[in-house]
């Protein structure tokens, strides 16, 4: 196959235990891939006004041309719509899946109707088998729905096994699912979709040797990459504590939000920083498929039997920046233990970490405040830093045991609008928020964002920027700069290159890549392009009623300092026009 | 003096498939299809990994299954494989009860490992290492 060459795509109907696949080069030509195709896909396949739990909601998994073949080139998108902010539900995940689709040869999958009874899917190069799951169906751990599939299937080291917890059958507004045991489609919902579809898993497999038109190239091309990678600063972070060495220079600068933005720093960030983790529990490290970096950490965490006395357990329980801001600092845990077991609870369910923490941080206020009682918590008291009553209440999202329960499964700024609150609600364009109260630029960044996520435009990035530089970002100034990497962005994951590798994967850089496949593509026409998928991406959004005047700001991020002092609710409401502007031009 | 490629430490292995795509690369292709060493998961990721190398047998089982003639012995351990004489039958692979004799999909046949240390290039984390082989008497 060359490599240059992505054109197929697998149409599985579940209603009528039907599939096709179809060539469509054209699409991959215009839209690149990942991202670009996926949307593309989203406005044909999902009718206007659609249900995202019915049968019409289409999941749409995506790769695209550096899958496979440039290192970090190891993620696929997913597109749908979401049931948490009811537009654009897009989520990135890592693991072995984009490897495994490019390796079985589907550019695209698209996932359609519902099936009668739970079931799961068995993606091979050209063969898909429909399998019965009603065994597999309410399962309480998804680890173990992963462990069954495992054994079931072959393939072993060239496949991705992703599969969806208690959370997702239970159509939780923010369920994620859950690839290679650590890594997700964590947010916006994609876990209630295929809940919603009696979908339980996927194992995708493949095994492809993809051509070049310059092998040469391609070869010169991989071991400079390869070497970046590996030896620049740029990925040192990554490399050597991972993500979770954010938490002390947050807690530092004081933009590290804990016990729901009550406050920007963690009593408990020296116990649960990157540095104290690894000297304690770190137990593994492994990567996604074709990454040399392995960012992902593994904590071992021993437990007793309380049953069972001289019986113990190790789990093994990853552990990253977001998390520890949603389930550790946010919620007030101060033992990594406590922390770690939380992570364990809420990755078995198969929930959103980072959803979760902040659903559960805004109830705990709620009930510090009187807005709600033991009577709407079922008699469960929830308190800052008590982990054990917070996996009991992660449960109870799951099970929906009552009124009170049932809204917190549907995000944070529903369950405000039903009790109050709506100030520390913290959710932008009804995504919860993630851990960065860096200044305007970050906060504006989560409500402009197509994805209302701190990855679609990283401006909290731009924040740290301007912070150093002892300055603050005039509104219109962000949005450029927020338009302009979130335009970019559209590009690295339409190839799909891990955003941790940006650095390396600059416009010259790609465009150097493609002349490996023989196309010439100059940095500003990739640049170009990106610009078209973000406007792509916000065209669905308005068509499904998003609209930027509608966005709620969340009065408490206004109440609490940044490194740029207090934000202003006119500025931000600038930035957001400023971007619009953008967007529509 | 030859040369095999051993595994140093499988512990010390974070899965990254480097080694699989750098071995595919030798063609200066992009995949897995076509390289000669494998790494899986030892049942999921958490408990780590399995890499399944040519151990360069003194006394090769797949040499012996060869009905074609197609695989002869290396000079001090391993084999070397003649594609032409290959009939494709996979007996080899039945043969490596290490596993190490993976099927190159893309033309049918199977690729094993000639050692030539390409993919330890590769492997960011030193688990698999080109050794000298010590000579053997004959
Ligand atoms: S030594 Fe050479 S042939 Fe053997 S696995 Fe490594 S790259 Fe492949
Ligand atoms: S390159 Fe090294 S660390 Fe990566 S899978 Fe191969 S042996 Fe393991």
């Amino acid at each position: 196959m060359d490599a240059g060459m992505l054109s197929k795509i697998l149409y599985i109907d579940l209603s009528r235990r039907r599939h096709w696949a179809k060539e469509r080069p054209e699409l991959f030509e215009e839209s690149l891939g990942g991202a670009g195709v996926g949307i593309r896909l989203l406005g044909e396949e999902c009718p206007t006004g659609a249900d995202p739990l019915g049968p019409e909601n289409p999941i749409i998994f995506t790769v695209g041309y550096f899958d496979g073949v440039f290192p970090l080139g190891s993620k696929a998108i997913a597109m749908f719509k979401s049931p948490l902010t009811g537009n654009l539900g897009e989520s990135h995940g890592g693991g072995r899946f984009g490897v495994a689709q490019r390796m079985a040869g589907y550019g695209a999958i698209v996932i359609k109707g519902r099936s009668e009874g739970p079931v799961y899917l068995a993606i091979t190069n050209g063969d898909v088998k429909i399998r019965d799951a009603s065994t597999l169906w309410g399962m309480t751990g998804s680890s173990t729905v992963g462990r069954i599939i495992r054994e079931n299937e072959g393939g072993a080291g060239l496949r991705s096994i992703m599969r969806i917890g208690k959370a997702g059958e239970r159509l939780v507004s923010y369920a994620c699912v859950i690839t290679e045991t650590y890594r997700h489609f964590g947010r916006l919902g994609l876990g209630a979709v295929f809940g919603s579809k009696r979908l339980k898993a996927i194992m995708i497999s493949g095994r492809d040797s993809l051509t070049f038109k310059s092998p040469k190239l391609y070869r010169e091309l991989y071991d400079e990459l390869f070497k970046t990678l590996t030896k620049s600063p740029l990925m040192k972070k990554y490399h050597e504590l991972g993500t979770p060495m954010n938490v002390l220079p947050l807690n530092a600068t004081k933009t590290l939000p804990s016990k729901n933005l009550q406050l920007a720093q963690f009593g408990g960030a020296e116990v649960l920083s990157g540095e104290a983790i690894l000297e304690r529990y770190l137990g593994r490290r492994t990567a996604c498929a074709h990454c040399p970096v392995s960012c992902i950490h593994i904590a071992a965490l021993r437990v007793p039997y309380e049953s069972e006395p001289y019986f113990y357990k190790t789990k093994m329980i990853s552990y990253d920046y977001e998390p520890i801001y949603a389930l550790g600092s946010m919620l007030d845990i101060r033992s990594v233990e406590g922390y770690l077991k939380l992570m364990d609870t809420v990755e078995e369910l198969g929930l959103d970490a980072m959803s979760t923490g902040v659903v559960l941080s805004w109830a705990t206020e709620a009930m510090e405040r009187g807005l709600i009682g033991l009577a709407e918590t079922a008699g469960l008291s929830l308190r800052w830093g008590d982990y054990k009553a917070y996996m009991e209440a992660a449960e109870r999202i799951v099970s929906q045991r009552n009124e009170f329960y049932k809204a917190l499964a549907r995000g944070v700024e529903y369950a405000s609008s039903k009790y109050g609150g709506r100030d520390f609600a913290l959710a932008f364009g009804g995504n919860e928020m993630p851990g960065y109260h860096t200044g305007l630029a970050s906060h504006l960044g989560h409500l402009v964002g197509a994805r209302h996520s701190h990855l679609d435009n990283a401006g909290y990035s731009i924040d740290q920027k301007t912070n150093a530089e002892g300055r603050r970002p005039a509104p219109a100034e962000a949005a450029r700069l927020i338009f302009e990497e979130e335009a970019w962005r559209q590009v690295l994951s339409s190839l799909v290159v891990c955003f941790f590798a940006r650095g390396v994967y600059t416009p010259e850089m790609v465009s150097r890549c493609f002349a490996a496949f023989g196309k010439s593509l100059a940095p500003e026409n990739l640049r170009r392009k990106g610009e078209e998928i973000l406007k792509e991406k916000h065209a669905f959004k308005f068509r499904e009623g998003f609209s930027f005047d509608r966005l709620r700001i969340p009065k408490r991020i206004t109440e609490i300092p940044t490194p740029q002092g207090m934000l202003k609710e006119e500025e931000l409401w600038e930035g957001v026009r400023a971007f619009e502007r953008l967007i529509r031009g | 003096m030859v040369k095999k490629l051993s595994v140093i430490d499988v512990d010390l292995c974070v899965g990254c498939q480097s080694c699989m795509f750098a071995c595919n690369r030798r063609f200066a292709e992009a995949g897995v299809a076509r390289s000669a060493i494998h790494v899986q998961s030892v049942g999921g990721v958490e408990h780590g990994f399995i890499v399944k190398v040519c151990r360069a047998c003194q006394d090769p089982p797949c040499f012996k299954v060869c009905p074609s003639g197609a695989i002869s012995k290396r000079k001090d351990g391993g084999v070397l494989l003649d594609y032409t004489k290959c009939i494709a039958c996979g007996n080899c692979v039945k043969g490596c009860i290490v596993g190490a004799v993976q099927w190159d999909t893309t033309i049918d046949k199977p690729v094993i490992c000639v050692h030539c240390g390409y993919c330890a290039s590769y492997c960011p984390y030193g688990v698999i290492r080109l050794e000298e082989i010590e000579e053997v008497e004959t």
